[in-house]
């Protein structure tokens, strides 16, 4: 892949992206440490609280996700390339991917609604509720953001957006394992 | 002054400085009550002169945004304000507007009327009159800058400026909201008061901040700009969902309290940021500007602002600790600080600059100038450093202890009176501010002896 590097920063793609990203990776990542920390203190509550969520759907979220997450490398590659057709495909499948991924957690959302689990069930449900509805908006909006770019599948703003989603991307691969398996 | 029109702003900054000059008056006359309880108990209650302390604070420091918008946007636009006329008029709304709030407030006139009277608020507690006044101000204002800057050169200073001074405008209008319900009445008031202090009064800062630092140091616009965005980002990805700390405990959900503690402790993002940048701007810099004391101010705001809004916020603002501490004098150390650092200096230091232009006087004389910062500054830390101190005491005897609330006011008197001596550093360094300011002094300042013994210093050339 071709690297523009910017001249002042030395990074590639967009600055602002970046601090956004790194802010993302900061909240998400306090939140994971202060769910770990809590759970020190009541390691069966947890336990008894995590057996209720849907490992497989939340496994099988993860490969729609990753995969959704290659399809946008593949765009942003072609449209570097030029290929402005070849990179609106790739940008429709990611979003096709993401929406995968929300019409599981859809459902597994339902699930825990009708089994009564709210936000004040448990501190684990708190931090489950949160840190996946948060989760969960930002594939929403990267699906939003992606659909923006796909418009006129310029490099630049296809680049920006692939930042984004592979962030999203991120955040989840580090949220499944903590919150689902752990 | 390259454009006629910035004149106006020395009118806001004017009476900007009157509010200020009573916002502090006020402010030591409640020093005084809080050793003396009985002063003025009867003619002027301590609620009454909180009151205005906070509601002066907060139009003073309104009118020097607006005549910092005044001031900057011709030279960022590179054209004359819209219209003189609307702002001499947005300008006389404010005044009579401040005048019948605080004489409303003072005599409580019109008792009970929705339209003219008070209405039992302990925040946003402005007649009906008043608030639609500032709103038709706000707008006159609003309309007059951005057509200002839609027919001029836009600039990334510009644009923040505006994006604050609208949200500024669009997030008061929740203090029209009244609810029965006291849960919803405090969490409507933090939707004007949180969101501006921390959310768009942060983009006013920093493109204030920004127009200063391209003034006084020369960098180039290119850099000022890339630092702009990346504060104006990180304030609003920490403070928006930030407001979550005010929700801890006034009767809102408890997912809150994640939310508050874990999103408010990135506010000090921004602020580190700006400090940075400050810094930064300053070192890379190649102009000497002659307003030092413009600089000083500018410098002095991001560090105060930093240490003020940023450390001591950060102090008390996740809610395992705010369980303890809430409402106590720690929460009186960070206010004080924060208000200070962040948007008082702010103002002054814009003030500072804008000043000698606006009034024809250079070169420039700012010893007197330079010394009210050192002495507001100081005075004001200190006050800082003993409230903290009593909020320590006072959590520990009054939270943890378990004592009853006003035994452990009177064992924090010490504090107290040591609060109100910083109090008067305060008031007599604003004072000294507004003196140096307002009166022309001699221009030329003959060097003193340790300038003098440095100078030649400077002028030797070395010996090997």
């Amino acid at each position: 892949m071709t690297e523009a590097v910017h001249p002042r920063t030395g990074l590639p793609g967009e600055l602002i992206m970046w601090v956004l990203i790194v802010s993302e990776l900061a909240v998400f990542g306090a939140a994971l440490l202060i769910f770990l920390v809590l759970r020190l203190g009541d390691p069966q509550g947890f336990a008894a609280a995590q057996d209720q969520l849907h490992r497989l759907s939340a496994g099988v979220n993860t490969m729609v996700l990753v995969t959704s997450g290659l399809a946008a490398a593949l765009a942003v590659r072609a449209a570097e390339a030029g290929q402005r057709a070849a990179a609106r495909r790739w940008l429709a499948a990611a979003i096709l991917l993401g929406g995968v991924f929300l019409a599981l957690k859809g459902v597994e959302y339902a699930d825990a609604a009708r089994r009564g689990i709210g936000l004040e069930t448990h501190v684990f449900f708190t931090f489950y509720w949160l840190l996946t509805l948060f989760h969960a908006a930002h594939v929403l909006a990267g699906m939003i953001l992606l659909g923006i770019v796909a418009i006129r599948a310029g490099a630049e703003a296809v680049e920006a957006a692939g930042q984004f989603w592979h962030m999203v991307d991120l955040v989840w691969v580090l949220l499944f394992p903590v919150i689902y398996l752990l | 002054m390259r454009y006629a029109t910035q004149k106006i702003a020395f009118a806001y900054f004017g009476v900007a400085m009157a509010l200020f000059a009573l916002q502090v008056t006020f402010g030591l006359l409640m020093g005084y009550v809080y050793v003396q309880p009985n002063f003025l108990a009867e003619i002027l209650p301590f609620n009454i002169i909180r009151m205005l302390h906070t509601n002066a604070l907060v139009v003073w420091l309104l009118l020097g945004f607006f005549g910092s918008a005044y001031f900057l946007l011709p030279e960022e636009a590179e054209r004359e304000i819209h219209s003189p006329a609307i702002a001499w008029l947005q300008l006389i709304i404010m005044v009579v507007g401040t005048l019948g709030a605080v004489l409303t407030y003072i005599f409580n006139w019109f008792n009970g009327s929705y339209f003219l009277g008070t209405q039992g608020r302990e925040f946003l507690e402005q007649p009906t009159w008043v608030k639609v006044g500032i709103t038709v101000a706000a707008l006159l204002f609003l309309y007059n800058v951005t057509m200002t800057v839609l027919k001029g050169r836009k600039t990334a200073i510009s644009n923040v400026l505006l994006l604050g001074l609208w949200g500024l405008a669009l997030l008061w209008l929740f203090a029209f909201y009244n609810p029965h319900n006291i849960v919803l009445d405090k969490q409507y008031w933090w939707y004007v008061i949180h969101l501006w202090v921390e959310g768009v009064w942060e983009l006013i800062m920093a493109s204030i901040l920004a127009f200063l630092m391209l003034k006084l140091t020369g960098v180039d616009r290119e850099v000022v700009e890339k630092w702009l965005y990346v504060i104006v980002a990180t304030a609003l990805f920490s403070g928006i969902l930030g407001t979550g700390h005010h929700y801890y405990w006034i009767g809102l959900p408890a997912y809150w309290q994640w939310v508050g503690s874990i999103f408010s402790s990135f506010e000090i993002v921004p602020f580190f940021a700006m400090m940075s940048f400050a810094f930064i701007m300053v070192w890379k810099g190649r102009r000497d500007h002659p307003n030092k004391a413009a600089l000083l101010w500018s410098l002095g705001c991001s560090v105060l602002a930093f240490f003020g809004a940023g450390v001591w916020g950060f102090l008390h603002t996740l809610h395992g600790v705010n369980y303890y501490t809430h409402g106590t004098q720690i929460t009186a150390a960070h206010g004080h600080l924060a208000f200070y650092g962040a948007y008082v200096c702010l103002v002054l230091a814009i003030i500072t600059y804008a000043a000698p232009i606006l009034r024809n006087r250079d070169p420039y004389n700012q010893v007197l100038n330079m010394a009210s910062f050192w002495l507001m500054s100081g005075g004001m830390l200190f006050m800082t450093f003993t409230l903290t101190f009593a909020g320590t005491v006072q959590t520990h005897l009054q939270r943890v202890n378990g004592e009853a609330y006003m035994d452990v006011q009177d064992q924090l008197g010490i504090f107290y009176w040591m609060r109100f001596g910083s109090g008067i550093a305060v008031v007599l360094g604003a004072l000294l501010f507004i003196y140096s300011i307002v009166v022309v002094r001699r221009e030329i300042v003959e060097p003193g002896p340790a300038q003098v013994h440095r100078d030649h210093l400077a002028h030797r050339t070395p010996a090997e």
